[in-house]
């Protein structure tokens, strides 16, 4: 492919944050008709050079130039006009619109009495048909599926009539076949001669779709890659700067066996919610991780929210450690040592305006009540404890949380209810959208507190994950609990799919 | 490694989608259409007790009466759409009301008094737009400053009301086209064009659907290339513009510029946008959503005189529909959340 025509070459891009140098001297070469995937862990800069080249952020110094032109970006309009279009991995489309003119705001149809509507919402369908998305413009934005929303944003990139397509995490948020649907789009531009960056922590699809691969590591260029040239443990290798296969020395710490006897830490029984999860049986016992499998909307989710009291259970009963409680509230649950980390970690996780010690901080005060300080020195102590114990970088507590990539951001995360000495930890999808080195680093730390005797629920998507850490797996469907068993050596994720799949046309 | 097995299925949300989408189109309108029942019913409730409530004089004086605030509602709609507020609006009416009547005392042509009106209401649109956009300062903060420096001007430009005589101002209120008991006069013409163009702003420029935009999620129509700075300083002009054309129908009104007049109108502005349906966080609302508002507003304003009963209950009455209003959107909102 390098024999095509460069579009995009960036040189010696640095860009600094306070107390954060997020890119040091990137080079970048984008050539057109090829699918070029931008690598590395959280915090190794993929977001901002990509912030960098659609015009987000400015850069501290070092060259932009599309299509031989040099060009500075004061703001992303200015890259739309240069030929770039984007597409976020947090789709930022307006869900208050209609599909049509979220493909088309800003390049609407005129007419004689201002936008001709009718032309607007066919012009939309046609460019929405080229990427084979069949859906009514007119309709909501909001009542469409993630993978659909995804194909309109990328429709609107085509309406822009882009050279350069970035694509940043499409996949993280689609199944199997809409993954497919995504491909077969992106191997239809690149034949048109589009320049394609793509970015996703899936390493089997970069393999499946890319030509050329960058990898950057802590804001530096690793090198550039053919897809060829470059195995996969080498390619990890060059993404975590260290030659070991993470994951896999974690493998099946599973099979430690659970001391069953004696009070759980927590026993639900007929625990449930209409409309959100049918009455369930559950039971947590010391050192234990129990995983959930299921689809999204399966009630994982749904389930540990009530347990939690984040809602409120319509009936069933809940015992911690033998004794009735009710925890309609999270500070009850709080209060009964309890912890819940909630897939949705920017909304209901992080503060991005405090730095990352406050964040580690936060849960410990919230604790103690709003009357009794935490001490400067107790609060040091933790935060440097969980900085170096989790990893969290860029190592220094008193940098932004919002300056942090995903996967740092979800180790503060953790370590804000690590802090608080929780006996039942309930995590919600911890590894999400983050890369294999942080979700190495936070299965292992999972892991390890478990051994030492913390309860934990572990939800996950990934069933390899809920395999690998889980002493007992939960599947769920359709709202309900549909199997429970103590996972062992020769169970695999096909039985646990063929578990979910079973019934599942009725 | 296994293949990742992600397991998130969203394909099933399309099966249902056909059916929700029917649901949503009506959603947004839902506000709108209750706000609309309200009117009607408070009407039939008007006619019921009182006899001879709804009479065309009375129909048509709601128009008339209520042009100023019709007028904005219609700027304020702007920009709550965009998921700001704009408190000067009251003062700003009451201060271009005051320097025409000042510059009309002092023989200044009434051809070049109107648009300097405009004008003084677009520099102050101007100014609080950019305190937001450029300072970052909070739309309440910015509009607040705003509303204390017009109420200011009013008393540097006189603290006694200056009468009006002016006949094309005067003209404005006092000529009736009539048909039997209809009647209109130019001002509740004016009200009726500023709500038609805004409407039609609204739904069919770039513009008007930028508003939207940003009202939906702004971090996202900027990353869209939008015109996100020009447009939200624009909404805050528009609406200066707004109270402008209002300062003239309410001097035309009350023959008189005051410095005190239009204490609090810029909360019944808002009341009645709200009331017609216009979600406050920005996003979801019609112009014709907040003409019906200004009319709930007009019926109940009738309905006190009706009654003999103290101004007090025009003011609860007011605060009773709004809350109600407010705890509908919020339904409306979290059902659309659910889905």
């Amino acid at each position: 492919m390098s024999e095509n025509a460069v579009v995009v070459e960036m040189r010696d891009i640095s860009i600094e944050f306070p107390g954060v140098k997020a890119l040091d001297d990137v080079d970048f070469t984008l050539r057109s008709g090829e699918i070029h995937s931008l690598l590395g862990e959280n915090g190794a800069g993929k977001a901002t050079l990509i912030k960098a080249l659609t015009g987000v952020y400015s850069i501290d110094s070092g060259t932009i130039r599309v299509s031989g032109t040099e060009r500075t970006f004061a703001g992303t309009a200015d890259a739309q006009t240069a030929g770039i279009a984007t597409v976020y991995q947090e789709i930022n489309l307006c869900t208050n619109l209609t599909v049509g003119e979220n493909v088309m705001l800003g390049h609407e149809v005129p007419g004689r009495f201002g936008i001709n509507w009718r032309a607007t919402h066919a012009k939309a369908t046609t460019y929405l048909r080229q990427l084979g998305v069949d859906v009514d413009p007119r309709s909501q934005l909001a009542s469409h599926s993630l993978a659909i929303q995804q194909l309109i944003a990328i429709s609107r990139a085509m309406v822009v009539d882009c050279r350069v397509l970035v694509l940043d995490e499409p996949t993280s948020s689609l199944d199997r076949s809409e993954v497919e649907q995504l491909f077969a789009v992106m191997r239809r531009l690149r034949s048109r001669n589009v320049a394609i960056l793509f970015v996703s922590h899936f390493l089997d699809q970069v393999y499946e779709i890319s030509d050329q691969m960058t990898v950057l590591r802590n804001g530096k260029l690793v090198g550039e890659y053919q897809v060829g040239e470059l195995s996969r443990s080498e390619l990890i290798s060059k993404m975590l700067g260290r030659e070991l296969d993470e994951l896999e020395s974690i493998a099946r710490n599973a099979s430690r066996t659970i001391d069953r006897t004696g009070n759980p830490i927590l026993k639900v029984t007929g625990l449930g919610r209409k409309g959100g999860i049918e009455p369930t049986d559950l039971d947590v016992y010391d050192g234990e991780i129990v995983g959930f499998a299921g689809l999204l909307g399966s009630g994982r989710t749904e389930l540990v929210r009530v347990i939690y009291g984040a809602d409120r259970s319509d009936h069933g009963a809940i015992e911690v450690r033998g004794k009735s409680v009710r925890l309609s509230t999270p500070r009850h649950s709080s209060d009964h040592k309890i912890a819940f980390s909630s897939e949705d970690r920017r909304a209901e996780g992080i503060i991005g305006d405090l730095t990352v010690a406050e964040n580690i901080v936060l849960g410990i005060q919230a604790k103690r009540g709003w009357l009794r300080r935490v001490s400067k020195a107790q609060s040091d102590e933790v935060v440097a404890h969980y900085i170096e114990s989790l990893d969290i970088r860029p190592a220094s507590p008193h940098i932004l949380m919002s300056n942090l990539s995903g996967g740092n951001q979800q180790k503060v995360l953790l370590a804000r209810w690590l802090a608080t000495t929780p006996q039942l930890l309930i995590l919600d999808e911890p590894t999400r959208g983050i890369d294999i080195g942080a979700k190495a680093e936070i299965q292992r730390e999972i892991a390890k507190l478990a051994a030492a005797g913390l309860g934990v629920i572990f939800i996950s998507s990934e069933l390899d994950e809920v395999l690998r850490l889980s002493q007992r797996v939960v599947v769920l469907r359709d709202r309900r609990k549909i199997a429970e068993f103590d996972n062992h050596e020769n169970f695999d994720i096909d039985d646990i799919v063929a578990l979910i799949a079973k019934e599942g046309a009725a | 490694m296994r293949n990742t097995n992600t397991m998130d299925a969203t394909s099933t949300g399309a099966i249902k989608s056909g059916m929700r989408r029917k649901m949503k189109a009506r959603l947004s309108w839902i506000p709108v259409l209750a706000a609309l029942a309200i009117l009607i019913l408070m009407l039939i409730a008007g006619q019921v007790h009182f006899g001879s409530f709804v009479t065309p004089a009375m129909l048509s004086s709601l128009l008339v009466d209520n042009a100023y605030l019709v007028v904005l509602a219609a700027g304020m709609t702007f920009v709550i759409l965009t998921g700001g507020i704009d408190l000067s609006v009251g003062s700003v009416m009451a201060f271009t009301g005051m320097l025409s009547a000042k510059l009309l005392s002092v023989g200044v042509p009434v051809a070049l008094v109107i648009p300097l009106m405009l004008i003084a209401g677009a520099l102050f649109g101007t100014m609080i737009g950019v305190l937001i956009h450029f300072f970052d300062v909070q739309p309440f903060i910015a509009s607040l400053a705003g509303m204390f420096l017009a109420r200011g001007l009013c008393f540097v430009v006189s603290l006694e009301a200056i009468q009006v005589k002016d006949p094309f101002v005067l003209g404005l209120e006092s000529a009736r086209l009539g048909y039997g008991d209809w009647y209109i006069t130019p001002t509740g013409i004016i009200a009726l064009i500023v709500i038609a163009i805004a409407a039609w702003v609204l739904a069919y420029t770039r513009f008007g659907r930028t508003v939207y935009a940003i009202g939906g999620n702004e971090q996202s129509a900027r990353l869209m290339g939008l015109a996100v700075a020009r447009s939200k300083i624009l909404v805050y002009v528009v609406s200066g513009v707004c109270a402008g054309i209002a300062g003239l129908i309410f001097t035309s009104y009350t023959a008189a510029g005051y410095s005190l007049n239009g204490i609090g109108t810029e909360l019944d502005t808002i009341a009645a946008v709200v009331i017609g349906g216009t979600l406050l966080t920005g996003g979801s609302g019609y112009m014709v959503g907040s003409l019906i508002g200004v009319f709930v507003y007009g019926v109940i304003k009738t309905a006190i005189t009706y009654l003999g009963a103290d101004a007090s209950w025009e003011r609860i009455s007011i605060g009773i529909l709004l809350l109600a209003f407010v705890v509908v959107q919020r339904f409306i909102v979290a059902r659309a959340n659910r889905n």
